[in-house]
């Protein structure tokens, strides 16, 4: 398992080199320059070439990210070219917001989501589970900003019980600021990954083992939680490693409805204005989290369900 | 629970309060104390504290109540005194004596002239590209002096009356001599720096020794919330005081006394601009048809939602020197027609370059490429790329939605209509326009100067690449208990102005 797993970091290594290559090259063809966003609504062509000379502009395209490349290497990701302030700081502000988010919203997903698919399938084609079937089937349907929009004008300005949205608050010391925004990251994973646990106990259940452990003679209790849990859940755990990488990329538009700056607020600011360094350190970022997230998961996978051999 | 009937009736309130000038409830007497806290669009990894470097609106308000500018504009958009106490220029308009206030820096130091030179010399550096370089590009600063601590002389390349509103230009803040780390900035200004997070908030508190009195609040939060639904929302939800930048839209579905409206007109000019330089608008009679085929008042009711007036093809209305005994256009589509026949393009089809870069720039594309229809011509809505729009449509293409925030006319002039303008979008390019430009600032009489310039405004409304439809309200949100709330245009002094603000 550790061959594997180092033979999985190379590939990685590999993915994020090209990830921050591709992010050059599709920025670099963006219309416009840091300059020119910068120049806005007075675009007068000589200023426009000072900006550039005074960020670096002018060098060639292949010369700066050679440049990048190499501090990167060092461990150095530079500086904006906009606010001259370095890429580091960017990442640790936007960084601190949505770990706080990803993180609360795991926390909460695991568990409700495991018991909500374990119900579902002990309960299998009764009452409660039609009932949690329709319900997140039909929650999974609506996307963020709507619910976001939706739960926001009853709960925040309506009714006014929550505040809502998070603008200038410290979101540790104020969690009130918090509910809304995890209620709607929380909405769609916990209907996809209950759905996928509840399939997973239901095979499960009728598989071989668990008929064999039963006639043993171990408790009922035993065997589903010792024997076919762990099965059923092996297969929702890539959904969960899906959606920490969604999390922790920094769930634009949650952000921008409840005035959460985290990384994907710096994302879009960052594309807008053209700064190439910052938009690349988040690649960097959010390359190194999916090549981890995922090889986690394969790992955990792994071993709650070692028979299903992980192909590399 | 409120019907839908309930619903329209209030919008329909609203609009009715809309035609009178009913302010909202305000505080009545200023009253001293607390913090406000403003919500503002932000820029994020953009967002610097150096007021030179300032290009954003939160920047611009947030430099504002730091820091001080030799000048700055006045309600109709002409440069008022303010960190210097008076100006006069010599005979030949090309030495400025400007005499400053006695007054100090947070940090206890005294505003002297050398402040004034060092902080000009850092604007006009040739290494560097600051926004307000390009206004003040004609001083020479070699040979300006200080005279005394409280007196600078100003050396100009050429002779210019207009000086004054070159020191109002934005950017153009007095920082102390030297400094270049604005990590805790210190100006001069009615609110002091107390903390920074970028992307997030600004906290500032009151300059008690500000010259023009203390401001009425201890503290003055700027926070950051870049959706316009969010800044609304907060404002709705209690947590922010001051939502600046709100829709015609929201203004209208919240007057019902939760939150108060101020609405600042003249703010924002809209318009199509023609390239002159190139075909189809290098024919005089095309452009005039065009001028003659917009519906404005169609276009300020539906795109503005009524927050704003109809523009008659010129810059700055209400503004110093603006020509306004020039008859107001309207849609005329017989004439319209005959002059596009006469002008050999009927059946012509021309693309309309738009983005989404300023709001409102996309539906007005297309409600007037539906006011075009049936006279000839047709207009084909093209979107852009938002965040290279402008330099795109400086360059390409031959006709483009454009608005512009306010500035004095004279400089709407100096930095778009000349041949030599850096952003001359429209291609106006006349020796002749360019001789009166040069006559009218080196005109010392203000009578005969304004004469000189509605001349100028005479040949842009005949023939001129400006179709100037609208001049858009800026709209406001308070809550009920703030006072002293200026609605004067977007960009002058007493907008986004929080000394004079209180809580009541």
């Amino acid at each position: 398992m550790t061959r594997y797993a180092v033979r999985r970091l190379a590939i990685g290594l590999v993915q994020v080199l090209a990830v921050v290559t591709a992010v050059f090259l599709l920025v670099q063809a963006l219309p416009g320059d840091a300059a020119v966003a910068l120049a806005g609504d007075n675009p007068d062509p000589r200023r426009i070439e000072e900006i550039r000379a005074a960020m670096g502009l002018d060098r060639p395209a292949i010369e700066r990210f050679g440049a990048w490349l190499g501090g990167l290497v060092q461990g150095d990701l530079g500086v904006s070219l906009v606010s001259g302030r370095p890429v580091v700081e960017f990442l640790a502000d936007g960084l601190g917001p949505t770990l706080v988010l990803a993180v609360l919203a795991l926390v909460l997903l695991v568990p409700l989501s495991v018991l909500l698919g374990v119900v579902a399938a002990l309960r299998e084609g009764g009452v409660v589970d039609r009932v949690l079937t329709t319900v997140t089937v039909g929650l999974h349907s609506i996307p963020e900003f709507a619910l976001a929009v939706v739960l926001i004008a009853v709960f925040g300005v309506q009714l006014q019980w929550l505040p809502p949205t998070a603008v200038g608050a410290d979101l540790l010391a104020q969690p009130q600021v918090l509910v809304l925004p995890l209620v709607v990251l929380l909405a769609r994973p916990v209907c996809s990954v209950s759905r996928l646990v509840r399939a997973g106990m239901v095979e499960a259940l009728a598989s071989d083992h668990v008929r064999h452990a039963r006639r043993l003679g171990i408790g009922e209790r035993r065997v589903r939680f010792a024997h076919a849990l762990p099965n059923a859940v092996a297969p929702a755990v890539q959904q969960l490693a899906r959606t920490t990488d969604w999390l922790l990329g920094g769930v634009i538009v949650v952000e921008a409805v409840f005035v959460i700056p985290g990384l994907g607020t710096i994302l879009v600011d960052a594309v807008a204005g053209r700064d190439l360094p910052v938009v690349q350190g988040l690649a960097v970022v959010f390359a190194v989290t999916t090549v981890l997230v995922n090889l986690v998961a394969d790992l955990i996978g792994f071993r709650l369900a070692p028979r299903s051999a992980v192909v590399a | 629970m409120p019907t839908r009937r309930h619903f329209l009736g209030l919008l329909s309130l609203a609009a009715l309060s809309g035609c009178a000038p009913v302010s909202a409830p305000q505080a009545a007497a200023p009253k001293s104390g607390g913090r406000l806290r403003a919500a503002f669009a932000g820029g994020g990894a953009k967002e610097v504290l150096d007021p030179h470097l300032a290009n954003l609106f939160v920047e611009a308000a947030r430099s504002k109540a730091m820091f001080d500018k030799l000048a700055d504009l006045g309600a109709d958009v002409s440069a008022q005194p303010r960190l210097a106490e008076k100006w006069e220029p010599d005979a030949t308009l090309t030495k400025w004596r400007i005499t400053l206030r006695d007054t100090k820096f947070h940090n206890g130091q005294p505003v002297r002239a050398e402040d004034v030179l060092a902080s000009y010399a850092r604007i006009l550096d040739p290494n560097r590209a600051f926004r307000a370089k390009s206004s003040l590009a004609l001083v020479d600063l070699a040979a300006s002096r200080a005279v005394d601590a409280r007196t600078v002389e100003f050396a100009l390349k050429r002779p210019f009356i207009e000086f004054p509103n070159a020191l109002a230009a934005f950017g153009a803040y007095i920082v102390p001599a030297g400094a270049e780390d604005f990590a805790k900035p210190v100006g001069s200004g009615p609110f002091s720096f107390v903390s920074f997070e970028p992307g997030k908030s600004v906290l500032l508190k009151k300059n008690p020794d500000y010259w023009e009195g203390a401001p009425h609040l201890d503290e003055l939060e700027f926070v950051i919330a870049n959706e316009e639904s969010a800044r609304a929302n907060a404002l709705l939800g209690g947590q922010v005081e001051y939502a600046h930048d709100l829709t015609p839209t929201t203004a209208r579905s919240h007057a019902d006394g939760r939150i108060s409206i101020h609405r600042s007109p003249n703010s924002a000019v809209q318009a199509f601009a023609m390239k002159l330089d190139r075909p189809p608008f290098d024919n005089r009679d095309l452009r005039e048809a065009m001028f003659l085929l917009a519906d404005r008042q169609q276009l300020v009711e539906s795109v503005l939602a009524g927050s704003g007036q109809v523009a008659n093809d010129l810059f700055g209305k209400g503004y110093q020197y603006y020509a306004d005994d020039i008859p107001q256009r309207t849609r005329d589509l017989d004439k319209a027609k005959f002059l596009i026949r006469k002008a050999g393009a009927e059946g012509l089809t021309v693309k309309l370059d738009t983005s989404t870069a300023a709001a409102g720039m996309v539906e007005a594309a297309t409600v007037f490429a539906d006011q075009v229809k049936g006279s000839g011509l047709t207009i084909e809505v093209v979107t852009g790329n938002k965040d290279s729009y402008w330099s795109d449509t400086l360059k390409n293409g031959s006709l483009s939605s454009f608005r512009s925030g306010a500035m004095p006319i004279e400089t709407h002039i100096a930095q778009r209509l000349l041949s030599d303008s850096g952003t001359n979008v429209t291609k106006w390019a006349r020796p002749e326009f360019d001789d009166l430009y040069r006559k009218a600032v080196s005109t010392v009489d203000p009578a005969e100067r304004a004469g000189v310039y509605r001349e100028m405004q005479r040949s842009l409304h005949a023939e001129g690449g400006y179709l100037m439809w609208g001049f858009a309200d800026w709209i406001v949100g308070a809550a009920p208990n703030v006072g002293g709330i200026s609605t004067a245009p977007a960009n002058t002094l007493d907008w986004a102005r929080f000394d004079k603000v209180w809580l009541g």
